[in-house]
């Protein structure tokens, strides 16, 4: 099951974000990747992978899950991109 | 072999002290060879599953019991450590029929390499992987990762560079200073350095050379070790040590110049829960209170008149009698709100942000002004209100009327686009205050992305021609009698706070913590110094030019008393 998003945080899928992605990936228990359109699928629990991706505030991502309960764990992982996880600069 | 008496570096705040060197290094891995392995890949996957959770585990470790920014760092690292396609990709190399140390190395450095091609940012993350890396072979090696310093006394710690692993496990109440050989002012030295107010100079090649127990002064102000220093060397640093010492002793009185000249010292808040750390360390009250965050997390709808006016009358609650200036919501470019949002834009930075966004929703900006006025009427303190991203005198007169018909006595604008800039007199004859937000007005004025690396030498508030703009806002004011403040970045910087004040600046907003050395660097300077100051920063071509030459004409009046 696939959906696109766009990523909100301010700069983008990087250091404390992406940690917090992967772990949310970690904890979900499914099979997750995640692609830039047309682009090749990273396995989204790989910290490492998303790093180097750079997948930044204002990219559309592709996510696509496997298994049962697909659907919830991507409403949980579209919400969690969607969101902006850094503070505001002055 | 040639003497080495001194050692430049870039300092992190104004901090001296002197003390023994110390050396700390933990044991690296040996670099491991090509020979084939003995044991067979199944046995070596193991091994290397073994190191790498030894590892992951020790971070995690550390990351319990370090502070939120640190943790944060460690556990992206264990993350890193315990990464699915770094043990697929060790899988991949033990094919060839390697030993886990070798695999491990590559597998690391495969990663290390795609992030290093990847630019600036990166390039730092590369750094963690080849820490992690070390840490992984020297635990397969049998060797000890961990970072054992006790010497039983003080002493200014000099390393390489160091990583947050390393300094999670460090007593720093021993760390007089740090001084590295490596890493630039925004390494985690530097930053560490900052957050814990311990004195530091990265940077500083040559300081490897230093035999453990030398005796050094540590002039973070000048950016100098000074090794072996003569008694007369060492009287002056012990008296600079004293001084600032008294000062951080004294009762943070008022802001002033050293001729009495008022320079009021504000705090830049972004959440309600920072005010009662500002007024621990003497903020005469807030110099910006950045209204974002409760906007941020909110993907639809605004938050309720109700919520913001309690979020905002706790802030307020925290100064009677005091000024807090609350900036407007300043949502675009890197802050985006989805209910705000204009929608896809080629250039933000360039586009309907801060006020212009707020004039399209004409009920978020009323509701903001209700709230603040409500929280103005429940509390004593003397509210201030002042919009971002103005770019003419119409949006500036706007605004004023809109902020006074809410009830709000006292409306201003932000000074970050050059064109309010340069036509500064008619805009502060339209509106109550002016308040320089020197971050994006050096973006704008150089052309410089904020957020983009690889102009980030261009984003130097120090540039003449910024200050040249300064100038005009300082002139204005005075001609006019309306307040000026400057509320970034640059305020906080010592050396660019006397200039700021010679340019005719009357309030300077940081983060509570660059209080104390701002305080210290304005009460050695008179009006008459800093103008001088000024004049020598302006007259320079570039923005390290202008540091220099403010630096030299502060050392001169100095040395002159």
């Amino acid at each position: 099951m696939e959906r696109t998003v766009t990523i909100a945080s301010g700069h983008g899928l990087h250091a404390r974000p992406a940690k917090l992605f992967t772990q949310a990936v970690a904890a979900s228990g499914h099979q997750v990747t995640i692609a830039r359109p047309e682009g090749k699928a990273v396995n989204a629990a790989s910290i490492l992978g998303i790093i180097a991706a750079g997948f930044e505030n204002g990219d559309e991502v592709v996510l696509n899950v496997e298994g049962d309960d697909a659907e919830r764990v991507l409403d949980e992982l579209s919400e969690f991109l969607t969101t902006d996880h850094d503070e505001a600069a002055g | 072999m040639i003497e080495v008496r001194e050692l430049r570096g870039v300092g992190v705040g104004t901090g001296v002290v002197v003390g023994p060197v110390l050396h700390v290094s933990r044991q690296t891995a040996a670099a491991p060879t090509d020979a084939r392995s003995a044991l067979g890949a199944d046995a070596e996957l193991a091994r290397a599953r073994e190191a790498l959770a030894s590892v992951s585990a020790q971070l995690r470790e550390r990351a319990a019991g370090a502070d939120e920014a640190t943790r944060d760092v460690l556990e992206a690292q264990a993350l890193m450590t315990d990464d699915p396609e770094l043990i697929a990709s060790v899988e991949r190399h033990l094919g060839s029929g390697v030993t886990a140390e070798k695999a491990v190395a590559d597998a690391f450095g495969e990663f290390a390499a795609l992030l290093a091609d990847a630019g600036e940012y990166f390039a730092e993350r590369a750094a963690d992987l080849h820490d992690l890396s070390d840490r992984a072979v020297a635990a397969l090696q049998g060797r000890s990762t961990e970072l054992v310093v006790d010497p039983g006394h003080p002493y200014v710690l000099v390393a390489r560079d160091l990583a947050p692993a390393d300094t999670a496990v460090l007593d720093l109440d021993r760390v007089l200073a740090f001084v590295t050989s490596e890493g630039g002012p925004t390494s985690h030295t530097a930053i560490l350095a900052r957050q814990r107010g311990i004195v530091a100079i990265v940077g500083a090649v040559g300081v490897e050379g230093l035999p453990d127990g030398t005796q050094v002064i540590v002039d973070a102000e000048r950016g100098r070790v000074w090794v072996d220093p003569d008694a007369a060397e060492l009287a002056d640093a012990e008296a600079r040590i004293a001084a600032r010492q008294a000062a951080a002793d004294a009762p943070a009185g008022p802001g002033a110049l050293a001729d009495g000249t008022p320079v009021k010292l504000l705090a830049n808040v972004g959440k309600p829960g920072e005010a009662a750390e500002a007024v621990r360390l003497g903020a005469e009250g807030v110099g910006l209170f950045r209204t974002e965050f409760l906007f941020l997390d909110r993907l639809t709808t605004a938050p309720s008149v109700a919520d913001q006016q309690e979020s905002y009358r706790e802030v307020l609650a925290a100064f009677p009698g005091k000024r807090v200036v609350v900036r407007l919501l300043d949502a675009g470019a890197d802050k985006p709100l989805a209910f705000l949002s204009p929608g896809e834009e080629e250039n933000p930075a360039l586009g309907q942000r801060g006020l212009r966004a707020l004039r399209a929703s004409a009920s978020v900006l009323a509701d903001q002004l209700t709230a603040l006025a409500g929280a103005q009427a429940q509390t004593e303190a003397e509210l201030w209100v002042m919009a971002p991203m103005v770019a003419t005198v119409e949006e500036t007169a706007f605004i004023t009327r809109a902020i006074h018909d809410a009830g709000i006595r006292t409306a201003g604008v932000m000074v970050e686009i050059p064109s309010v800039a340069l036509i500064a007199d008619r805009v502060l004859s339209r509106t109550d205050f002016a308040s320089i937000g020197t971050n994006d007005l050096t973006q704008y004025t150089m052309a410089a992305d904020r957020q983009l690396g690889s102009v980030a030498a261009l984003q130097d508030p120090w540039h003449p021609a910024v200050l040249r703009l300064v100038k005009e806002v300082g002139a204005a004011g005075a001609a006019l009698g309306k307040p000026v403040g400057v509320c970034g970045e640059a305020a906080a910087d010592p050396l660019l706070a006397v200039v700021l004040t010679g340019l005719g600046v009357t309030s300077l907003s940081m983060s509570p913590t660059a209080l104390a050395d701002v305080r210290v660097s304005l009460a050695r300077h008179t009006l008459d110094d800093a103008r001088a100051i000024a004049e020598a920063a302006l007259a320079a071509d570039e923005a390290a030019d202008a540091r220099e030459a403010a630096r030299a004409a502060a050392d001169t009046i100095t040395a002159g008393r």
